[in-house]
């Protein structure tokens, strides 16, 4: 531990008094009602995690709240400064738990592109296709306990039910539900295996048809527009200013996608669209997320139509392991393999910033090496973390239950946010 | 991205405007323009380069460069939306003086991203509305992500270092 004193310019208050140092004398409210401050969480269901909420109330109507989060901070950056780079992706892809393969997609593409490392064009469309099921995949979670907490409690089996399949192709394709380490550094872990083609497409024949359901049952109920349709909503200038990226922001109008904007793993390669929202509410951010869904399955079906043929990962034997049957023959190989296990490949000094486009939006990773076989520094910029301070501007003068639906709109991974 | 003849471009115009120590370094590397900045002029550098366009930050980070001095950066990923270019200014400040001009008044998603690096570098941002912890607990100790912060983890006991943890079990 460092031996200076720092100089801290925030008050030092005790954890569990909080609730003391929050000022409320700002807040307006009329003279003959009393202000409540009431801590939603940390373990409550509709906060999606462990995630607690200081909410000011005058009667039922939130006037202030403020986001606590840490309850769920592991340390994974700090543990991946101990890591030789690719024992780093497991412990990455834990971070926003639904969106394991952008996580380790981010990472790999960063430690790529401080490697120059080119990625063969088969594995690109490989971790796209994964990248897309991924998307999908989260969708249907956010969408089962959005729904929950509505009060649809049967969305949340039928969304489940998808997600389950997503899974069983991921166990498929990589022998893991979650958590696959599938994004290699250099290009994926395997080929995927035979009928793996055949079991997606039946997936991308259902998916579309499901969206429908889904839209039949929520788009239009009474309830559902009356929680949704005109609640907190938040213009674009806003969001910007607050960082606010992915499917918040394009619900109010603004195409900000990095698929489209700054393609990268091949992007480039497929036809598909940005759907964006026109007034930003919440029932803009419902409809923009199931509609990405079926974007995600026209592209997931252009990757297995157009799947070039030739290597699932790179052939420089410097970064990626070699293949099994070679250590048998090759002393090549054998030093090779030794090499990568026991030390891992060592990355030129420098400092990257990787952003791609994950189901919440830009997630970045920054990296810095120093010429060892361990990074200096990783950071993930995670989009929840950032997302989560526009709670504030979106939930402020609405009521209590509004704030729960705004919440669940949000869509906020604890585990990203705290990491 | 802006290119190096972009970059230095950027960097020309603000040593004219704040003087010729206003940009300490200019890189371009991996097709990435980066600037370092002279830590005071933050928020002049932020809003000078809002003017040309990059009008979203991306990203804030903090780097721990031990055993370096300066030791501690602060990185500000900025972003054009219009023109699709990403630019990076980078300020490092040392340890005795750890101290940094908070952006968030100008950039209101400034605000969680100072308050992790505060928690995890000890970092400080001065006029930072709300500066305290966001990860770790309030009571905690330290700044975990220093590079010479231990790793910790609990002893393991075996027979043959059983005397220098007495009462361990207990």
């Amino acid at each position: 531990m460092s031996d200076i004193e720092t100089r801290p310019s925030a008050p030092q208050i005790p954890y569990r008094e909080m609730e003391a140092s929050h000022e409320i004398e700002h807040i307006a409210h009329g003279a003959e009602q009393e202000l409540l401050t009431l801590n939603l969480g940390p373990h409550h269901p509709a906060t999606h995690g462990v995630l607690r909420l200081l909410t000011t109330l005058e009667g039922e109507i939130v006037r202030d709240i403020k986001p606590i989060i840490g309850y769920v901070h592991t340390g994974i950056e700090k543990t991946a400064e101990d890591k030789a780079y690719w024992k780093v992706i497991p412990v990455i892809e834990r971070m926003d738990y639904l969106a394991y393969y952008f996580n380790a997609m981010a990472f790999c593409g960063a430690v790529e592109t401080l490697l120059e490392l080119e990625v063969p064009k088969r594995a690109q469309y490989l971790r796209v296709l994964h990248m897309e099921l991924n998307r999908i995949m989260s969708h249907m979670v956010w969408l089962g306990t959005s729904a929950l907490d509505l009060g649809a409690i049967s969305m949340f089996w039928y969304c489940f039910r998808d997600r389950e399949t997503v899974l069983d192709l991921f166990e498929m394709s990589s022998g893991q539900r979650m958590h696959t380490r599938y994004i290699q550094v250099g290009g994926v872990m395997e080929d995927i295996p035979p009928g793996f083609d055949a079991k997606v497409r039946e997936f991308c024949a259902e998916m579309p048809g499901r969206v429908d359901q889904f839209l039949d049952l929520l788009a239009k109920n009474e309830i559902v527009l009356q929680r949704l349709r005109g609640v907190a909503a938040v213009d674009e200038k806003t969001l910007l200013d607050l960082g606010v990226t992915g499917p918040l922001l394009r619900s109010c109008g603004n195409p900000w996608d990095l698929r489209k904007a700054e393609p990268y793993s091949s992007y480039e390669d497929f036809d598909f669209k940005i759907p964006v929202g026109t007034t930003g509410d919440n029932y803009d951010r419902f409809i923009v997320r199931l509609m990405e869904v079926k974007e995600s399955v026209k592209i997931i079906l252009q990757c297995l139509d157009g799947l070039p043929e030739g290597d699932y990962i790179s052939d420089n034997r410097k970064y990626v392991l070699p293949p099994r049957h070679e250590l048998a023959t090759s002393m090549e190989a054998l030093i090779h393999h030794f090499k990568l296990v026991t030390e891992g490949f060592r990355v030129p000094p420098g400092e990257v910033y990787y952003p791609i486009e994950g189901p919440r939006g830009e997630y970045g990773v920054f990296l810095r090496s120093d010429g060892s076989s361990k990074p200096a520094r990783v950071h993930m910029r995670d989009p929840s973390f950032v997302n989560l301070q526009a709670t504030r501007p979106m939930v402020q003068d609405l009521y209590i239950a509004d704030l729960i639906a705004t919440l669940a709109m949000l869509d906020p991974i604890l585990g990203g946010i705290d990491r | 991205m802006p290119d190096a003849t972009g970059l230095e471009l950027i960097a020309q115009e603000l040593r004219d405007a704040h003087g010729a120590d206003a940009v300490v370094d200019t890189t371009y590397f991996r097709d990435k323009a980066t600037l370092t900045i002279a830590p005071p002029l933050v928020r002049e550098t932020l809003a000078h380069l809002k003017d040309r366009g990059f009008r979203f930050l991306a990203s804030v980070h903090g780097v721990d460069y031990y055993p370096e001095e300066p030791r501690f950066g602060v990185h500000y990923e900025l972003l054009d939306m219009t023109e699709v270019d990403r630019i990076t200014v980078k300020l490092r400040v040392p340890l005795d003086a750890p101290n940094v001009l908070s952006v968030t008044p100008q950039w209101p998603t400034a605000d969680h991203q100072e308050r992790e690096v505060y928690d995890m570098f000890g970092v400080i941002f001065d006029e930072h509305p709300d500066l305290r912890r966001i990860l770790m607990p309030e009571d905690y100790e330290g700044h975990p992500q220093r590079r010479d912060f231990p790793i910790g983890g609990e002893p393991v006991l075996f027979t043959h270092n059983e005397p220098r943890y007495p009462r361990y079990t207990q």
